[in-house]
């Protein structure tokens, strides 16, 4: 017996059940023209910036601009003082912020019962992130500064901007935590694990992207701030004369120094700190997302 | 070899999902290396009764649990009851493979390692072991590294038994271990519980009437959240008391 393959006639393009039947649509063609507008519009803007701010900006990067202190004698200006003063800033914000935040999160997803409580948490941490980072500023100055008797100092900076990061950190952290599959948890504690073991080994490793994605932002809203910290870490430009004396003295961040520059009219000074800062800024994007492809691939791969 | 020693028995146990009553009065003993098959149409509470043996129901919001569930005399409800040394005792395989995302050989190695065994030789042997009785050494043994969720689905299910095997369980509690299977492995499966009932007490739920009378030493027939028969299965399958039963076995039942 073979079998006949009967091939159907070939139909006209405009049959009516034929499926070659796309007409391009007016409407359709027309959002497609206004969607790239408006995506180039807003590619021009952020080149134009950046363009501009590093055409004006690079002369006054020199190897003194970027490795001395201001000196009044010389007449030189530099900002060593101020990078040293924001990786502080960065460094000791996260040490308080990461493990209270994700530690949080764990505490919101993983133990409350979705109670009141948790509601109030949760309206408590949107709320806080909404808030102008002033506000922070005012009271880390008078809470930590005054109260607590830390004055102008990198600690009472980074405890202010502690309480601003700690909602993108909790937050971030319960999205990724939400993402793990209900399955990896009965099936670690079905074979007899802890919660807290299975929230060790299989809850943190696969939130881990989230929690480092979150982590970065922090880092962006770091460096980028200047309200919280003008009046809590203070404007100190000066080297650290002690590794962790330092923590209990004034330091300005590069925003801070940015924007007393733009005070005294030093706008070639401010531009070279403003290029300073766009490349650390543009460095964390691409390290954040260098880490979170690397870990997607690792747990998928390896 | 008539002997049957009570391994697990529940009495009066009753489930509610909320107001869904899904377990209704059941009472159903577990004999100690034997297999007991679960059977029943779709959604009559066969993997609810199992997840009640080891507690994994504590982990649904708004279930209430009356009765009692005794392993060995003990009841598994009772406050002072460790759930981790309960699970560690009555292992499980889930209905669906879920696999961790990690390397195949830290998947099987999990258990072993919360309960303490960290020598890499020990851990070694074991992940072999387990591997080999899951029938799945020879397709994974070059890619133990390699990350078990790139394993097809009938492999990532076997993976999760070898898992469980690999804590050296009392009772092994399958739901539905051979839905994702070849005809081969499903085989290989039903070999390896022949096996494992000589060391474990096994539970297993299963749509296929063919793989409870060939593997099962006793069958119950679930509807709507209650026992209908429980019975030495060639007794089930060949006398059933009840017609419900003979309907739902000779497949005059939707
Ligand atoms: N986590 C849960 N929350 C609420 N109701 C549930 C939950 N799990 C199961 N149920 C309900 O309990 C009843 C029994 O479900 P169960 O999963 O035990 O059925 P089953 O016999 O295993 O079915 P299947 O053969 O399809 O797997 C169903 O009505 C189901 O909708
Ligand atoms: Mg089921």
């Amino acid at each position: 017996m073979i079998n006949q393959v009967v091939l159907p006639a070939q139909h006209g393009v405009s049959t009516s059940n034929s499926i070659y039947n796309k007409r391009s649509r007016i409407s359709d063609s027309v959002l497609l023209v206004l969607i790239y507008l408006c995506a180039s519009i807003s590619i021009l803007v952020l080149v134009g910036i950046m363009g501009y701010v590093f055409v004006r900006g690079i002369p006054a990067i020199s190897l003194t601009f970027l490795t001395s202190v201001p000196s009044t004698i010389k007449g030189t200006f530099g900002i060593i003082g101020n990078i040293v003063n924001t990786l502080y800033i960065i460094v000791i914000t996260l040490l308080i912020a990461t493990p209270l935040g994700v530690g949080a999160a764990i505490y919101l997803n993983e133990y409350a019962k979705g109670g009141k409580i948790v509601r109030i948490i949760e309206f408590t941490t949107e709320t806080l992130a909404g808030i102008p980072s002033i506000i922070f500023g005012l009271f880390g100055y008078v809470f930590f500064g005054i109260t607590l008797g830390l004055g102008y100092s990198i600690l009472t900076g980074a405890l202010t901007l502690a309480i601003m990061v700690l909602p993108l950190i909790t937050r971030t952290t319960q999205e990724a935590l939400k993402t793990v599959p209900v399955s990896y948890r009965s099936g670690a504690l079905g074979i007899g694990a802890t919660k807290w073991y299975m929230i060790r080994t299989i809850l943190l490793p696969s939130a881990m992207p989230g929690i480092v994605t979150g982590i970065i932002l922090a880092i962006g809203r770091i460096v980028g701030e200047s309200a919280a910290l003008l009046f809590t870490a203070g404007s100190g430009y000066l080297l650290p004369k002690d590794f962790f004396g330092k923590v209990f003295e004034s330091g300005g961040t590069l925003t801070i120094q940015l924007y007393l520059c733009m005070q005294k009219a030093k706008y070639s000074e401010a531009f070279g700190i403003a290029v300073v800062l766009l490349v650390i800024v543009l460095a964390i994007n691409g390290l954040a997302k260098f880490l979170s492809h690397k870990f997607n691939t690792e747990v998928k791969e390896s | 070899m008539n002997t049957n020693t009570v391994k697990i028995s529940s009495s009066n146990l009753n489930l509610y999902y909320g107001s869904n009553h899904a377990l209704k009065d059941v009472n159903l003993e577990l004999y100690t290396n034997k297999i007991t098959a679960f059977i029943g149409p779709s959604g009559c509470g066969k993997s609810t009764y199992l997840k009640t043996l080891n507690r994994m129901n504590d982990l649904v919001p708004n279930v209430k649990i009356e009765g009692e569930v005794l392993l060995d005399g003990e009841n598994i409800y009772d406050q002072r009851v460790d759930t981790t040394l309960l699970r560690k005792k009555i292992g499980m395989v889930f209905q669906q493979p879920n696999p961790f995302p990690m390397s195949i050989y830290d998947n099987v190695a999990y258990g072993p390692r919360i309960h303490g065994i960290k020598n890499k030789s020990e851990l070694d042997d074991i992940v072999e072991k387990s591997l080999k009785g899951a029938a799945l050494w020879e397709e994974v043994s070059s890619r133990l590294k390699k990350s078990a969720l790139g394993l097809s689905g009938g492999q990532q299910q076997r993976l999760c038994i070898a898992r469980a095997l690999a804590v050296e369980p009392e009772v092994l509690l399958m739901d539905e271990p051979t839905s994702a299977l070849d005809p081969i492995s499903t085989l290989k499966i039903e070999d390896l519980m022949d096996e494992l009932k000589e060391k474990y007490t096994v539970a297993i739920v299963t749509h296929n009437m063919q793989q409870a009378t060939r593997i099962a030493d006793h069958t119950a027939f679930f509807l709507v959240g209650e026992i209908v028969e429980y019975a030495p299965t060639t007794e089930l399958f060949t006398v059933p008391k009840d017609k419900r039963t003979e309907d739902y076995i000779t497949g005059r039942f939707g």
